[in-house]
Protein backbone atom coordinates (compact mmCIF):
# COMPACT_ATOMS: atom_id res chain seq x y z
CA UNK A 1 0.00 0.00 0.00
CA UNK A 2 1.58 3.26 -1.06
CA UNK A 3 -0.11 5.47 1.46
CA UNK A 4 0.67 3.40 4.49
CA UNK A 5 2.16 5.48 7.18
CA UNK A 6 5.00 3.83 8.97
CA UNK A 7 4.80 4.46 12.68
CA UNK A 8 7.76 3.74 14.78
CA UNK A 9 6.75 3.25 18.36
CA UNK A 10 9.29 4.74 20.68
CA UNK A 11 9.61 3.45 24.17
CA UNK A 12 10.10 6.05 26.81
CA UNK A 13 13.54 5.63 28.24
CA UNK A 14 13.48 4.17 31.71
CA UNK A 15 14.84 6.57 34.32
CA UNK A 16 18.54 6.04 34.30
CA UNK A 17 20.30 4.85 37.42
CA UNK A 18 22.44 7.65 38.67
CA UNK A 19 26.12 6.92 38.57
CA UNK A 20 28.26 7.20 41.63
CA UNK A 21 29.79 10.38 40.25
CA UNK A 22 26.34 11.96 40.00
CA UNK A 23 25.33 10.77 43.42
CA UNK A 24 28.42 12.28 44.97
CA UNK A 25 26.98 15.61 43.84
CA UNK A 26 30.14 17.64 44.25
CA UNK A 27 31.65 16.78 40.82
CA UNK A 28 28.37 17.61 39.13
CA UNK A 29 28.15 20.90 41.00
CA UNK A 30 31.68 21.64 39.88
CA UNK A 31 30.71 20.84 36.29
CA UNK A 32 27.74 23.19 36.49
CA UNK A 33 29.84 25.90 38.01
CA UNK A 34 32.41 25.47 35.28
CA UNK A 35 29.79 26.09 32.62
CA UNK A 36 28.35 29.19 34.28
CA UNK A 37 31.76 30.51 35.18
CA UNK A 38 32.94 30.06 31.59
CA UNK A 39 29.98 32.11 30.41
CA UNK A 40 30.61 34.69 33.10
CA UNK A 41 34.27 35.28 32.39
CA UNK A 42 33.85 35.03 28.63
CA UNK A 43 31.08 37.60 28.58
CA UNK A 44 32.79 39.80 31.15
CA UNK A 45 35.89 39.93 28.98
CA UNK A 46 33.82 41.04 25.99
CA UNK A 47 32.02 43.67 28.06
CA UNK A 48 35.30 45.03 29.37
CA UNK A 49 36.68 45.24 25.85
CA UNK A 50 33.57 47.20 24.88
CA UNK A 51 33.95 49.47 27.87
CA UNK A 52 37.42 50.42 26.70
CA UNK A 53 36.11 51.10 23.24
CA UNK A 54 37.57 48.09 21.52
CA UNK A 55 35.14 47.05 18.81
CA UNK A 56 34.46 43.36 18.64
CA UNK A 57 32.05 41.28 16.67
CA UNK A 58 31.22 39.15 19.70
CA UNK A 59 28.03 40.24 21.38
CA UNK A 60 28.54 39.16 24.99
CA UNK A 61 24.81 39.05 25.52
CA UNK A 62 21.71 38.15 23.60
CA UNK A 63 19.84 41.19 24.87
CA UNK A 64 18.22 43.66 22.51
CA UNK A 65 18.44 47.06 24.21
CA UNK A 66 14.82 47.51 23.34
CA UNK A 67 13.79 51.10 22.78
CA UNK A 68 17.04 51.92 21.03
CA UNK A 69 17.60 48.59 19.40
CA UNK A 70 14.76 46.66 17.85
CA UNK A 71 14.55 43.14 16.66
CA UNK A 72 14.07 42.92 12.91
CA UNK A 73 10.46 42.05 12.19
CA UNK A 74 9.52 39.37 9.74
CA UNK A 75 7.75 40.95 6.75
CA UNK A 76 4.68 38.80 7.38
CA UNK A 77 4.25 39.72 11.02
CA UNK A 78 0.83 41.20 11.77
CA UNK A 79 1.03 44.66 13.27
CA UNK A 80 -1.21 47.74 13.49
CA UNK A 81 -3.82 47.93 10.71
CA UNK A 82 -3.88 50.54 8.00
CA UNK A 83 -6.34 51.40 5.28
CA UNK A 84 -4.85 51.58 1.84
CA UNK A 85 -5.44 54.85 -0.01
CA UNK A 86 -6.38 55.55 -3.55
CA UNK A 87 -4.32 58.01 -5.56
CA UNK A 88 -6.50 60.89 -4.42
CA UNK A 89 -6.05 59.97 -0.77
CA UNK A 90 -9.49 58.52 -0.15
CA UNK A 91 -9.73 55.00 1.22
CA UNK A 92 -9.67 52.15 -1.23
CA UNK A 93 -12.27 50.36 0.87
CA UNK A 94 -15.65 49.86 -0.75
CA UNK A 95 -17.53 49.18 2.48
CA UNK A 96 -18.37 45.65 1.48
CA UNK A 97 -18.42 44.59 5.14
CA UNK A 98 -16.40 41.43 4.44
CA UNK A 99 -13.92 42.23 7.13
CA UNK A 100 -16.59 43.20 9.61
CA UNK A 101 -18.33 39.91 8.93
CA UNK A 102 -15.32 37.67 9.29
CA UNK A 103 -13.79 39.40 12.27
CA UNK A 104 -13.92 36.82 15.06
CA UNK A 105 -13.61 39.50 17.71
CA UNK A 106 -16.36 41.64 16.16
CA UNK A 107 -14.26 44.72 16.57
CA UNK A 108 -14.68 46.42 13.17
CA UNK A 109 -17.52 48.89 12.79
CA UNK A 110 -18.22 50.26 9.31
CA UNK A 111 -20.87 52.70 8.13
CA UNK A 112 -21.02 52.68 4.37
CA UNK A 113 -22.53 55.24 1.96
CA UNK A 114 -22.84 55.71 -1.78
CA UNK A 115 -19.71 57.03 -3.41
CA UNK A 116 -20.09 60.22 -5.46
CA UNK A 117 -18.11 58.61 -8.29
CA UNK A 118 -20.54 56.33 -10.19
CA UNK A 119 -17.69 53.93 -11.05
CA UNK A 120 -17.25 53.14 -7.38
CA UNK A 121 -20.26 51.77 -5.67
CA UNK A 122 -19.74 52.63 -1.98
CA UNK A 123 -17.26 54.06 0.42
CA UNK A 124 -17.02 54.02 4.21
CA UNK A 125 -18.20 57.05 6.17
CA UNK A 126 -16.90 55.57 9.33
CA UNK A 127 -14.39 52.80 9.77
CA UNK A 128 -13.47 51.99 13.37
CA UNK A 129 -11.36 49.17 14.72
CA UNK A 130 -11.40 48.56 18.45
CA UNK A 131 -7.82 47.48 18.95
CA UNK A 132 -8.46 46.74 22.57
CA UNK A 133 -10.60 43.83 21.38
CA UNK A 134 -8.78 42.82 18.18
CA UNK A 135 -6.95 39.51 18.41
CA UNK A 136 -4.61 40.22 15.48
CA UNK A 137 -5.75 37.15 13.60
CA UNK A 138 -5.35 38.91 10.26
CA UNK A 139 -8.59 37.50 8.87
CA UNK A 140 -9.79 40.97 7.94
CA UNK A 141 -6.79 41.31 5.65
CA UNK A 142 -7.45 37.92 4.11
CA UNK A 143 -11.12 38.64 3.56
CA UNK A 144 -10.83 42.02 1.90
CA UNK A 145 -11.59 41.77 -1.86
CA UNK A 146 -10.06 45.18 -2.57
CA UNK A 147 -6.79 44.77 -0.68
CA UNK A 148 -7.96 47.82 1.23
CA UNK A 149 -6.89 46.83 4.71
CA UNK A 150 -3.42 45.69 5.61
CA UNK A 151 -1.53 44.91 8.79
CA UNK A 152 1.95 45.84 7.64
CA UNK A 153 2.70 49.12 9.42
CA UNK A 154 5.31 47.54 11.66
CA UNK A 155 3.91 49.49 14.59
CA UNK A 156 3.74 47.29 17.66
CA UNK A 157 3.63 49.84 20.44
CA UNK A 158 0.25 51.47 20.67
CA UNK A 159 -1.53 52.03 23.89
CA UNK A 160 -3.98 54.46 25.40
CA UNK A 161 -5.10 55.63 28.79
CA UNK A 162 -8.72 54.56 28.23
CA UNK A 163 -10.66 51.91 26.37
CA UNK A 164 -12.04 54.59 24.05
CA UNK A 165 -8.50 55.56 23.17
CA UNK A 166 -7.91 52.09 21.77
CA UNK A 167 -10.60 52.59 19.13
CA UNK A 168 -8.86 53.71 15.96
CA UNK A 169 -10.95 55.73 13.54
CA UNK A 170 -10.66 56.02 9.80
CA UNK A 171 -8.38 59.05 9.90
CA UNK A 172 -5.98 57.19 12.21
CA UNK A 173 -6.02 54.16 9.99
CA UNK A 174 -5.49 56.10 6.78
CA UNK A 175 -1.86 56.84 7.36
CA UNK B 1 39.97 57.85 76.32
CA UNK B 2 42.16 57.00 73.36
CA UNK B 3 40.71 53.51 73.48
CA UNK B 4 37.18 54.86 73.06
CA UNK B 5 38.12 56.97 70.08
CA UNK B 6 40.02 54.14 68.46
CA UNK B 7 37.09 51.78 68.98
CA UNK B 8 34.63 54.32 67.61
CA UNK B 9 36.85 54.79 64.58
CA UNK B 10 37.04 51.04 64.08
CA UNK B 11 33.25 50.77 64.34
CA UNK B 12 32.95 53.50 61.73
CA UNK B 13 35.37 51.77 59.38
CA UNK B 14 33.69 48.40 59.82
CA UNK B 15 30.22 49.82 59.25
CA UNK B 16 31.54 51.63 56.21
CA UNK B 17 32.99 48.64 54.43
CA UNK B 18 30.28 46.22 55.48
CA UNK B 19 27.32 48.39 54.54
CA UNK B 20 28.87 49.57 51.30
CA UNK B 21 29.83 46.07 50.31
CA UNK B 22 26.30 44.95 51.14
CA UNK B 23 24.83 47.67 48.95
CA UNK B 24 27.21 46.93 46.11
CA UNK B 25 26.32 43.24 46.34
CA UNK B 26 22.72 44.05 45.41
CA UNK B 27 24.09 45.41 42.17
CA UNK B 28 26.70 42.67 41.79
CA UNK B 29 24.06 40.02 42.15
CA UNK B 30 22.05 41.37 39.24
CA UNK B 31 25.04 42.02 37.07
CA UNK B 32 26.74 38.74 37.76
CA UNK B 33 23.62 36.70 37.13
CA UNK B 34 23.02 38.72 33.98
CA UNK B 35 26.51 38.29 32.60
CA UNK B 36 26.60 34.57 33.26
CA UNK B 37 23.21 34.14 31.60
CA UNK B 38 24.26 36.11 28.50
CA UNK B 39 22.14 39.06 29.50
CA UNK B 40 23.09 42.64 30.32
CA UNK B 41 21.35 43.36 33.59
CA UNK B 42 20.38 46.60 35.25
CA UNK B 43 21.83 49.46 33.23
CA UNK B 44 19.05 52.02 32.89
CA UNK B 45 19.29 54.00 36.11
CA UNK B 46 21.00 57.24 35.14
CA UNK B 47 21.76 60.74 36.24
CA UNK B 48 21.65 62.77 33.07
CA UNK B 49 23.71 60.98 30.46
CA UNK B 50 25.76 59.05 33.03
CA UNK B 51 24.97 55.43 33.60
CA UNK B 52 28.25 54.03 34.96
CA UNK B 53 27.27 50.45 34.15
CA UNK B 54 24.11 50.61 36.23
CA UNK B 55 25.67 51.52 39.55
CA UNK B 56 23.02 54.19 40.12
CA UNK B 57 20.62 51.31 40.49
CA UNK B 58 21.76 50.99 44.10
CA UNK B 59 20.76 54.58 44.87
CA UNK B 60 17.52 54.20 42.96
CA UNK B 61 16.66 51.03 44.86
CA UNK B 62 17.38 52.49 48.27
CA UNK B 63 15.36 55.59 47.43
CA UNK B 64 12.48 53.41 46.33
CA UNK B 65 12.67 51.30 49.49
CA UNK B 66 12.68 54.36 51.75
CA UNK B 67 9.81 56.09 49.97
CA UNK B 68 7.55 53.06 49.79
CA UNK B 69 4.62 52.70 52.14
CA UNK B 70 5.45 50.80 55.29
CA UNK B 71 2.54 48.47 55.70
CA UNK B 72 1.67 46.41 58.77
CA UNK B 73 -1.04 43.80 58.23
CA UNK B 74 -4.28 44.08 60.14
CA UNK B 75 -4.18 41.77 63.13
CA UNK B 76 -0.41 41.65 62.98
CA UNK B 77 1.71 42.38 65.98
CA UNK B 78 2.92 45.93 65.37
CA UNK B 79 5.82 45.75 67.80
CA UNK B 80 7.26 42.43 66.69
CA UNK B 81 6.61 43.28 63.06
CA UNK B 82 8.71 46.40 63.44
CA UNK B 83 11.60 44.95 65.40
CA UNK B 84 11.95 41.70 63.44
CA UNK B 85 13.99 43.15 60.55
CA UNK B 86 15.94 45.29 63.01
CA UNK B 87 16.89 42.20 65.00
CA UNK B 88 18.05 40.47 61.83
CA UNK B 89 20.26 43.32 60.69
CA UNK B 90 21.47 44.10 64.20
CA UNK B 91 22.86 40.66 64.88
CA UNK B 92 24.25 40.31 61.39
CA UNK B 93 26.15 43.55 61.87
CA UNK B 94 27.20 42.69 65.40
CA UNK B 95 28.93 39.54 64.19
CA UNK B 96 31.35 41.72 62.21
CA UNK B 97 32.67 43.16 65.47
CA UNK B 98 35.11 40.27 65.82
CA UNK B 99 36.06 39.87 62.17
CA UNK B 100 39.70 40.92 61.78
CA UNK B 101 40.49 42.62 58.50
CA UNK B 102 44.19 42.78 59.21
CA UNK B 103 46.77 42.03 61.85
CA UNK B 104 47.67 45.15 63.79
CA UNK B 105 48.21 48.75 62.87
CA UNK B 106 50.96 50.61 64.73
CA UNK B 107 50.18 54.27 65.20
CA UNK B 108 52.63 56.31 67.31
CA UNK B 109 53.97 53.29 69.11
CA UNK B 110 50.57 51.82 69.89
CA UNK B 111 49.50 48.51 68.46
CA UNK B 112 45.87 48.60 67.36
CA UNK B 113 44.33 45.22 66.54
CA UNK B 114 42.26 45.46 63.39
CA UNK B 115 39.02 44.05 64.71
CA UNK B 116 36.59 45.97 66.89
CA UNK B 117 36.57 43.45 69.71
CA UNK B 118 39.58 41.31 70.52
CA UNK B 119 38.30 38.38 72.46
CA UNK B 120 39.37 34.79 72.84
CA UNK B 121 35.80 33.54 72.25
CA UNK B 122 35.41 35.27 68.91
CA UNK B 123 34.25 32.15 67.10
CA UNK B 124 31.59 31.45 69.69
CA UNK B 125 30.52 35.08 69.43
CA UNK B 126 30.04 34.86 65.66
CA UNK B 127 28.10 31.64 65.97
CA UNK B 128 25.93 33.07 68.72
CA UNK B 129 25.07 36.10 66.61
CA UNK B 130 24.23 33.88 63.65
CA UNK B 131 21.90 31.86 65.88
CA UNK B 132 20.24 34.94 67.34
CA UNK B 133 19.33 36.07 63.85
CA UNK B 134 16.77 33.30 63.77
CA UNK B 135 14.67 35.40 66.14
CA UNK B 136 14.26 38.05 63.49
CA UNK B 137 13.02 35.44 61.05
CA UNK B 138 10.66 33.78 63.51
CA UNK B 139 9.25 37.10 64.72
CA UNK B 140 8.71 38.19 61.14
CA UNK B 141 6.76 35.03 60.38
CA UNK B 142 4.79 35.15 63.62
CA UNK B 143 3.88 38.82 63.68
CA UNK B 144 2.59 38.98 60.11
CA UNK B 145 -0.74 37.27 60.86
CA UNK B 146 -0.33 35.36 57.64
CA UNK B 147 -0.15 31.61 57.36
CA UNK B 148 2.36 31.69 54.53
CA UNK B 149 4.64 33.93 56.52
CA UNK B 150 4.25 31.72 59.56
CA UNK B 151 5.12 28.61 57.57
CA UNK B 152 8.03 30.45 56.00
CA UNK B 153 9.30 31.39 59.43
CA UNK B 154 9.03 27.80 60.60
CA UNK B 155 10.78 26.52 57.50
CA UNK B 156 13.53 29.04 58.00
CA UNK B 157 14.08 28.29 61.66
CA UNK B 158 14.02 24.50 61.11
CA UNK B 159 16.56 24.86 58.34
CA UNK B 160 18.83 27.18 60.26
CA UNK B 161 18.75 25.04 63.38
CA UNK B 162 19.54 21.91 61.40
CA UNK B 163 22.47 23.42 59.59
CA UNK B 164 23.79 25.23 62.62
CA UNK B 165 24.85 21.91 64.07
CA UNK B 166 26.85 20.98 60.98
CA UNK B 167 28.11 24.52 60.81
CA UNK B 168 29.52 24.29 64.30
CA UNK B 169 30.75 20.72 63.98
CA UNK B 170 32.77 21.36 60.81
CA UNK B 171 35.10 23.83 62.43
CA UNK B 172 35.84 21.65 65.45
CA UNK B 173 38.50 19.94 63.36
CA UNK B 174 40.13 23.31 62.77
CA UNK B 175 39.92 24.19 66.44
CA UNK B 176 41.63 20.91 67.28
CA UNK B 177 44.49 21.69 64.93
CA UNK B 178 45.00 25.36 65.80
CA UNK B 179 43.80 25.14 69.38
CA UNK B 180 42.23 28.57 69.68
CA UNK B 181 38.81 30.22 69.58
CA UNK B 182 40.25 33.65 68.83
CA UNK B 183 39.95 34.58 65.17
CA UNK B 184 43.13 36.65 65.25
CA UNK B 185 45.09 33.82 66.86
CA UNK B 186 43.56 31.40 64.37
CA UNK B 187 44.84 33.49 61.51
CA UNK B 188 48.25 33.92 63.10
CA UNK B 189 48.44 30.16 63.52
CA UNK B 190 47.94 29.75 59.77
CA UNK B 191 51.29 31.39 59.11
CA UNK B 192 54.16 29.58 57.47
CA UNK B 193 53.89 26.72 55.06
CA UNK B 194 53.46 23.01 54.85
CA UNK B 195 56.45 21.27 53.29
CA UNK B 196 57.86 24.65 52.32
CA UNK B 197 55.38 25.04 49.49
CA UNK B 198 51.70 25.15 50.48
CA UNK B 199 50.70 27.90 52.85
CA UNK B 200 49.64 26.47 56.19
CA UNK B 201 46.00 27.33 55.53
CA UNK B 202 42.96 25.51 56.81
CA UNK B 203 41.95 24.31 53.35
CA UNK B 204 45.03 22.09 53.10
CA UNK B 205 44.55 20.68 56.58
CA UNK B 206 40.76 20.39 56.47
CA UNK B 207 39.64 19.95 52.85
CA UNK B 208 36.50 18.08 53.85
CA UNK B 209 35.77 20.65 56.51
CA UNK B 210 35.95 23.35 53.86
CA UNK B 211 33.26 21.76 51.69
CA UNK B 212 31.02 21.09 54.66
CA UNK B 213 31.48 24.60 55.96
CA UNK B 214 30.63 26.11 52.58
CA UNK B 215 27.49 23.99 52.28
CA UNK B 216 26.31 24.71 55.79
CA UNK B 217 27.25 28.36 55.43
CA UNK B 218 25.21 28.68 52.27
CA UNK B 219 22.28 27.17 54.13
CA UNK B 220 22.78 29.74 56.89
CA UNK B 221 22.61 32.61 54.44
CA UNK B 222 19.26 31.30 53.19
CA UNK B 223 20.30 31.64 49.57
CA UNK B 224 20.11 29.22 46.68
CA UNK B 225 20.32 26.24 46.67
CA UNK B 226 18.96 26.50 50.20
CA UNK B 227 16.55 29.37 49.72
CA UNK B 228 13.40 27.58 50.82
CA UNK B 229 12.75 30.09 53.61
CA UNK B 230 12.51 32.82 51.01
CA UNK B 231 11.71 31.41 47.61
CA UNK B 232 11.22 34.91 46.24
CA UNK B 233 9.83 33.77 42.95
CA UNK B 234 6.92 31.68 44.16
CA UNK B 235 6.42 30.45 47.73
CA UNK B 236 7.64 33.63 49.45
CA UNK B 237 8.67 33.04 52.99
CA UNK B 238 8.60 34.88 56.27
CA UNK B 239 8.81 38.37 54.78
CA UNK B 240 5.76 38.10 52.57
CA UNK B 241 4.00 40.84 54.56
CA UNK B 242 6.91 43.25 54.52
CA UNK B 243 7.29 46.28 52.35
CA UNK B 244 9.55 49.24 51.96
CA UNK B 245 12.68 49.59 53.99
CA UNK B 246 11.74 46.80 56.41
CA UNK B 247 11.82 44.40 53.50
CA UNK B 248 15.03 46.11 52.46
CA UNK B 249 16.53 45.29 55.83
CA UNK B 250 15.79 41.60 55.32
CA UNK B 251 17.44 41.74 51.92
CA UNK B 252 20.37 43.55 53.46
CA UNK B 253 20.65 40.86 56.13
CA UNK B 254 20.95 38.30 53.38
CA UNK B 255 23.83 40.12 51.81
CA UNK B 256 25.45 40.83 55.16
CA UNK B 257 25.30 37.14 55.96
CA UNK B 258 26.85 36.33 52.62
CA UNK B 259 29.69 38.71 53.42
CA UNK B 260 30.00 37.22 56.89
CA UNK B 261 30.15 33.64 55.64
CA UNK B 262 32.67 34.62 52.99
CA UNK B 263 34.75 36.35 55.63
CA UNK B 264 34.56 33.29 57.86
CA UNK B 265 35.58 30.95 55.03
CA UNK B 266 38.46 33.28 54.29
CA UNK B 267 39.55 33.35 57.91
CA UNK B 268 39.05 29.68 58.72
CA UNK B 269 40.34 28.09 55.55
CA UNK B 270 42.33 30.65 53.58
CA UNK B 271 44.41 32.33 56.22
CA UNK B 272 42.44 35.55 56.56
CA UNK B 273 44.90 38.40 56.04
CA UNK B 274 47.89 36.07 55.71
CA UNK B 275 49.87 36.72 52.55
CA UNK B 276 52.06 33.76 51.58
CA UNK B 277 55.74 34.41 52.37
CA UNK B 278 54.93 37.75 54.02
CA UNK B 279 56.44 38.17 57.47
CA UNK B 280 56.08 41.15 59.77
CA UNK B 281 58.96 42.94 58.05
CA UNK B 282 58.55 41.95 54.40
CA UNK B 283 58.62 39.03 52.00
CA UNK B 284 60.92 36.11 52.69
CA UNK B 285 61.54 33.55 49.96
CA UNK B 286 63.97 31.13 51.50
CA UNK B 287 67.06 33.21 52.13
CA UNK B 288 66.19 36.19 49.88
CA UNK B 289 64.04 38.92 51.41
CA UNK B 290 62.22 42.04 50.26
CA UNK B 291 61.89 44.28 53.26
CA UNK B 292 58.79 46.43 53.61
CA UNK B 293 57.78 49.01 56.20
CA UNK B 294 55.10 47.84 58.68
CA UNK B 295 52.48 50.18 57.19
CA UNK B 296 52.88 48.57 53.78
CA UNK B 297 52.68 45.14 55.32
CA UNK B 298 49.38 46.10 56.95
CA UNK B 299 48.05 47.57 53.72
CA UNK B 300 49.02 44.39 51.87
CA UNK B 301 47.33 42.26 54.50
CA UNK B 302 44.11 44.23 54.41
CA UNK B 303 44.02 44.16 50.62
CA UNK B 304 44.64 40.43 50.48
CA UNK B 305 41.85 39.90 52.99
CA UNK B 306 39.41 41.81 50.81
CA UNK B 307 40.69 40.05 47.73
CA UNK B 308 40.01 36.65 49.27
CA UNK B 309 36.66 37.91 50.50
CA UNK B 310 35.75 39.03 46.99
CA UNK B 311 36.68 35.67 45.54
CA UNK B 312 34.32 33.92 47.92
CA UNK B 313 31.56 36.45 47.41
CA UNK B 314 31.91 35.76 43.72
CA UNK B 315 31.84 32.01 44.30
CA UNK B 316 28.74 32.16 46.50
CA UNK B 317 26.94 34.36 43.99
CA UNK B 318 27.94 31.96 41.25
CA UNK B 319 26.61 29.00 43.22
CA UNK B 320 23.42 30.88 43.96
CA UNK B 321 22.76 31.45 40.25
CA UNK B 322 23.92 28.02 39.09
CA UNK B 323 22.14 25.53 41.29
CA UNK B 324 18.41 24.92 41.51
CA UNK B 325 16.70 24.78 44.85
CA UNK B 326 16.50 21.65 46.97
CA UNK B 327 13.20 20.11 47.89
CA UNK B 328 12.50 20.50 51.59
CA UNK B 329 12.87 16.81 52.42
CA UNK B 330 16.08 16.67 50.37
CA UNK B 331 17.32 19.64 52.31
CA UNK B 332 16.66 18.03 55.65
CA UNK B 333 18.07 14.70 54.53
CA UNK B 334 21.19 16.41 53.25
CA UNK B 335 21.61 18.25 56.50
CA UNK B 336 21.02 15.42 58.93
CA UNK B 337 21.97 12.31 56.94
CA UNK B 338 24.94 13.54 54.96
CA UNK B 339 26.51 16.71 56.23
CA UNK B 340 26.26 16.02 59.95
CA UNK B 341 27.76 12.47 59.82
CA UNK B 342 30.46 13.75 57.48
CA UNK B 343 31.33 16.54 59.85
CA UNK B 344 31.50 14.08 62.74
CA UNK B 345 33.71 11.85 60.59
CA UNK B 346 35.87 14.87 59.94
CA UNK B 347 36.31 15.43 63.66
CA UNK B 348 37.12 11.77 64.15
CA UNK B 349 39.73 11.61 61.38
CA UNK B 350 41.31 14.85 62.51
CA UNK B 351 41.54 13.52 66.06
CA UNK B 352 43.05 10.27 64.82
CA UNK B 353 45.69 12.04 62.75
CA UNK B 354 46.49 14.41 65.57
CA UNK B 355 46.89 11.49 67.94
CA UNK B 356 49.26 9.69 65.59
CA UNK B 357 51.37 12.67 64.42
CA UNK B 358 50.39 15.37 66.85
S1 LIG C 1 -7.12 41.14 12.91
FE1 LIG C 1 -8.82 39.71 13.29
S2 LIG C 1 -9.72 40.48 15.18
FE2 LIG C 1 -8.45 42.13 14.40
S3 LIG C 1 -9.81 43.39 13.22
FE3 LIG C 1 -8.92 41.91 11.78
S4 LIG C 1 -10.31 40.22 11.74
FE4 LIG C 1 -10.85 41.44 13.52
S1 LIG D 1 -13.28 43.92 3.40
FE1 LIG D 1 -11.95 45.53 2.57
S2 LIG D 1 -13.28 46.63 1.16
FE2 LIG D 1 -14.62 45.38 2.44
S3 LIG D 1 -15.21 46.75 4.10
FE3 LIG D 1 -13.40 45.62 4.80
S4 LIG D 1 -11.71 46.93 4.22
FE4 LIG D 1 -13.43 47.67 3.11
Amino acid sequence: MPNEVKVKVMKAAAPRERTLREKAYIPEIARGLRITAAHFWGNLFIHIKRLFGIRTKERGSVTYQYPEERRPLSPRVRTLHRLVKREDGSPRCVACMMCETICPAKCIYIIGADHPDPNIEKHPLQFDIDLGVCVFCGLCVEACPEDAIRMDTGILEFSAYSREGMIYHMKDLLR
Amino acid sequence: MAFVWVTLAKIGVTLFWVMNLGAILTWVERKQSAVMQDRIGANRANIGPFRIIGLFQIAADSLKMILKEDWIPAGGNRFLHTIAPIISVFFALLAFAVIPIGNTLTISGQEIPLSIITTDVAILFVFAMLSLEIYGVVFAGYSSNNNYAMLGGLRASAQMFSYEITFGATIIGLLMIYGTLDLQELIRAQKGSIGGWYPRWGIFLQPLGFFLFCAAGLAETKRNPFDLPEGESEIVGYFVEYSGMKFGLFMLTDFLETILISALVTIFFFGGWQVPFLEADGFHFGSTAFLLSPVWVTVLQISIFFLKLTVFLWLFMQIRWTLPRFRYDQLMRLGWNVLLPLSLLNIFITGLILMIWG
